[in-house]
């Protein structure tokens, strides 16, 4: 009885966060097996998460910019311009690819910090100005790629990034064995920070979940990461492509609930007013969320570019858009100071789940459209309902 | 046709736990001008949105008659069909529209489904000759003063067949020369049959227009004066005002020792570039250590402007004059300077510009000091809880827990967590805007203990309050404020209610 009502207030708690890691579930349930199993298959599964990386970056930085008012409409093009930038550099001008990685990370936070000046300085509504951002960068993309076209790339170690794996030191049977130790180290500093947190609790005397909840938390989780390390190794082992994803997302998780700066940013969201009497400069804040978009942007453009193995006259078009559904789906609010990262995250795989999944299925793309509209709005009439309710 | 135009019969009003209204009852005689008066808080404006429809029938009890009939206002243009009009302190037009548009938006000169704007100049232009206003009909409201846009709303009012005008605090913005003039249009519309009620702090212009004067104290009626058998004065007026016992509810301070100055201010002036005036003018002002130091004032007075212009300047006034803390002269040039110098600020508006209402407790406790709980930019969550903890018990905020939501607690208890963000800081001067609004007794009393508990800490308090009672109960000094201006300073021993009335009514 006891275990039961622990489980059952920590699920009342969370519910937001749980249904979205439901529903997930369900989409994943539901094409498995009309698909007869086909959808989670290792190979699926692997593409699906690799289409979902320059997405996913994109919704990480544009949660951060949504939980203070604002909007970036001008990611997608800034991304397309940055991935061409990239390939100009490797193709054209002969720089590496170590080079020019970081070159255009950095190229990406002067962009962010220009938006920067725009929304927190001079006082423009962002999303003005990010739409003047946008059709400059498509100008400019279409600039840089006039002359030749698509650029194509064809340095291997910068296509490996959207292409790649780690490297396989063997296999263990069907599955990846350098992988799998990725999958066995992640539970295992799972399973150790989660103790850690507990004892750290129980070390001031604060209440902790029955040791029944814990453990069965625990196995759940590492039950979790284990299906996934062991459908991802059955492939080609874990990709860059998702090697960086998870890298972003755990340093901005971080980053969102462990540091000053991170619940400065909540703080300017929730209530600017308010922030600044207490000290905070929502200026300053708003130029960092700003910077850390734009650099984000530019991975997002690495990422694309190196996926493609070419820039093209196109590339970005409407990610902003699919980065901001994601992060709505991922429970965001419009109104400031709420949402995570990581539901962003799940938001980008649901979106990215039900693409893959109707593409196996054979659904028209003019129905795709509209499931996935579909989707959007039941995810965020669900927030807006259960966030009445809780009231 | 009965003498009354309007009589309010035992009218009560409550909000979750507060009673705003009790029993009030209001008549007010066909053609005059009848004048409501009270403290910041005695029921005058929530009289005035019951009457108008801003609370809508059923969520009060009492009965409003109105030209003889039993109303039941469900809302505002319900009021406004029966012939009467409110015009509120913070004007209610379009500065971008035109004076025509801003007079019959709402109710639009029609031919068929269009407007016939034609038709609507030449009627606007009839309107603004009856309240005396010599503009054109097409000039933009932002171009317009203030004293001309209180007479475009009144020409609105008049647009409508209003029988009876209110006009809440309609001279607070106004300077005398308009203040006169308004005053004169009032008197030539009660000639042409309207009938007004004006709300007023200013009692020399009450006692110069009222016919009858109706005073309001805690949500109560108290007494209604009529000018006709010569009851209306200055001095009967403040003291029913004023008139409750000043009772046992302010804790006594025992030893009172007052060190050097921590915080002076000379020929301070703040000039705020939006409104085009200055909200501070050359203020001079002192706090000891240890002194609880009260800034009395009307609403509007000025006395909020003070405190944001000394903490740090967020509303960027233009500042002149000198700040010293400490006997060291310091500009603050972000409210960060001024929290790192020892100020802290507990805002008049805690939902607004004070709390983050959806976080939790411990996360509003922390926000403004987050330094204290973590190293190298990372928080330690276990030492934040035990911090928000420690001013959870001392200061008895009920709550299951500090992970409780801020916004769903009660007024006292967020006043507490408010005030707690603020000791967390580790102030040497607080500065406590209306520390008391809208909690009750009991969350009042605990409230004062704190601050007399934090004196004997060592720190200085400046408060500010509409409440007299308050004022003089827990300061050991007060400046009256008016007009952005100080208008006088009194020793606890000298101050008294009607001093400080007659102070903040110049």
């Amino acid at each position: 009885m006891h275990f039961y009502n622990g489980a059952k207030s920590l699920i009342k708690q969370n519910i937001r966060e749980y249904g979205m890691y439901i529903a997930l579930f369900v989409i994943i349930l539901i094409f498995s097996v009309m698909t007869d199993g086909l959808f989670i298959s290792s190979r699926n599964i692997s593409n699906l998460l690799d289409a979902t990386g320059y997405i996913a970056v994109l919704a990480v930085g544009m949660t951060l910019v949504i939980v203070i008012r604002h909007i970036d409409l001008s990611v997608g093009f800034a991304a397309g311009f940055m991935g061409a930038i990239a390939a100009i550099l490797l193709t054209q001008a002969g720089v590496p690819f170590y080079l020019t990685i970081p070159v255009i990370l950095v190229l990406g936070i002067a962009v962010g910090l220009l938006n920067g000046v725009l929304i927190a300085s001079i006082g423009i509504p962002s999303f003005v100005a990010s739409l003047a951002g946008m059709l400059i960068f498509r100008g400019a993309l279409l600039q840089v790629t006039e002359e030749t076209g698509t650029i194509v790339i064809d340095d291997d170690n910068f296509n490996a990034i959207g292409n790649g794996y780690i490297p396989e030191i063997a296999r263990v049977g069907d599955l990846s064995l350098l992988s799998l130790i990725l999958g066995v180290v992640a539970i295992l500093l799972y399973i150790y920070s989660r103790f850690s947190n507990r004892r750290n609790k129980l070390k001031y005397e604060f209440e902790v979940v029955s040791r029944g909840v814990f453990a069965l938390e625990l196995i759940f989780v590492s039950a979790i990461i284990a299906y996934i390390t062991w459908i991802i190794a059955g492939y080609n082992g874990f990709s860059w492509t998702v090697i960086i994803m998870l890298f972003v997302v755990i340093v901005y998780h971080y980053l969102t609930t462990k540091t000053v700066l991170g619940r400065h940013i909540y703080a300017v969201g929730s209530n600017p007013e308010a922030a600044h009497l207490s000290g905070i400069s929502v200026k300053k804040i708003t130029y960092i969320v700003f910077g850390s978009m734009g650099m984000l942007a530019g991975l997002s453009g690495i990422l694309f570019t190196s996926r493609m193995e070419s820039a093209t006259t196109t590339a970005g078009t409407l990610f902003e858009l699919d980065a901001i559904a994601a992060a709505y789906i991922g429970g965001v609010s419009a109104a400031g100071g709420v949402g995570k990262v990581t539901g962003s995250i799940i938001g980008a795989l649901v979106m990215a789940s039900l693409t893959s999944g109707m593409n196996l299925l054979g659904v028209g793309i003019s129905y795709q459209y509209m499931i996935r509209g579909g989707v959007l709005a039941a995810a965020v009439i669900f927030d807006v309902v259960t966030r009445r309710k809780r009231a | 046709m009965s003498e009354n135009i309007l009589e309010m019969n035992h009218i009560s009003k409550e909000f979750t736990g507060v009673k705003a209204l009790t029993d009030v009852s209001f008549k007010v005689a066909r053609g005059e001008i009848h004048c409501l008066v009270g403290e910041n808080g005695a029921g005058k404006s929530t009289l005035m949105k019951v009457l108008s429809g801003v609370y809508p029938y059923g969520t009060y009890t009492g009965d409003i008659v109105f030209e003889g009939s039993v109303q039941a206002f469900g809302k505002i243009s319900d009021s406004v069909e029966a012939g009467i009009s409110i015009i509120y302190q913070e004007l209610a037009l379009f500065p971008d529209l035109s004076v025509y548009e801003n007079i019959f938006v709402g109710h639009e000169v029609r031919r068929g489904a269009l407007v016939d704007w034609n038709l609507t100049i030449v009627q606007a232009r009839k309107m603004l000759e009856k309240v005396k206003l010599k503009v054109g009909a097409e000039t933009l409201i932002k171009d317009l003063g203030v004293g001309k846009r209180q007479l475009v709303e009144i020409a609105k009012a008049l647009s409508k067949d209003v029988k009876l005008l209110i006009l809440d605090e309609p001279t607070a913005a106004l300077n005398e020369n308009d203040s006169e003039n308004l005053l004169q249009l009032l008197r030539e519309l009660k000639d042409q049959g309207i009938t007004s009620i004006m709300i007023s702090h200013k009692l020399k212009e009450v006692i110069s227009i009222a016919d009858k004067v109706t005073v309001l104290r805690d949500g109560r009626t108290i007494c209604t004066l009529d000018g006709s058998k010569g009851e209306i004065s200055e001095s009967v007026i403040i003291k029913n005002m004023v008139g409750r016992e000043i009772e046992d509810i302010y804790p006594k301070r025992l030893n009172k020792k007052f060190g050097d100055n921590i915080l002076e201010i000379k020929n301070w002036t703040a000039y705020d570039s939006q409104a085009g005036r200055n909200v501070v003018k050359d203020a001079n002002m002192h706090v000891r250590k240890g002194e609880i130091v009260g800034i009395a004032g009307l609403m509007g007075s000025g006395r909020t402007e003070l405190a944001l212009s000394i903490f740090g300047n967020p509303k960027s006034y233009k500042l002149q004059g000198d700040l010293w803390m400490d006997g060291d002269p310091v500009s603050f040039k972000h409210t960060s300077d001024a929290i790192k110098a020892g100020i802290a600020y507990v805002t008049e508006d805690r939902k607004g510009d004070g709390l983050f209402l959806i976080q939790d407790i411990k996360r509003n406790i922390t926000t403004a000091n987050l330094r204290k709980v973590s190293s190298n930019g990372w928080i330690n969550n276990n030492e934040e809880v035990k911090s928000a903890n420690v001013y959870k018990d001392s200061m008895n905020i009920k709550a299951p827990s500090v992970e409780q939501i801020v916004g769903n607690l009660s007024g006292g208890n967020q006043q507490k967590v408010s005030l707690g963000k603020w000791l967390f800081v580790g102030p040497k001067l607080l500065i406590l805007d209306e520390p008391t609004r809208g909690i009750d007794v009991g969350a009042k009393f605990e409230i004062y203990s704190i601050m007399n508990k934090l004196i004997d800490e060592g720190l200085s308090i400046i408060m500010i309050s509409s409440e007299l009672g308050e004022v003089l109960g827990m300061s050991d000094r007060v400046y009256i404020m008016a007009e952005g201006k100080v208008k006088g300073e009194l020793s606890i021993d000298e101050a008294d209610q009607e001093k400080i009335m007659q102070l903040a009514t110049q």
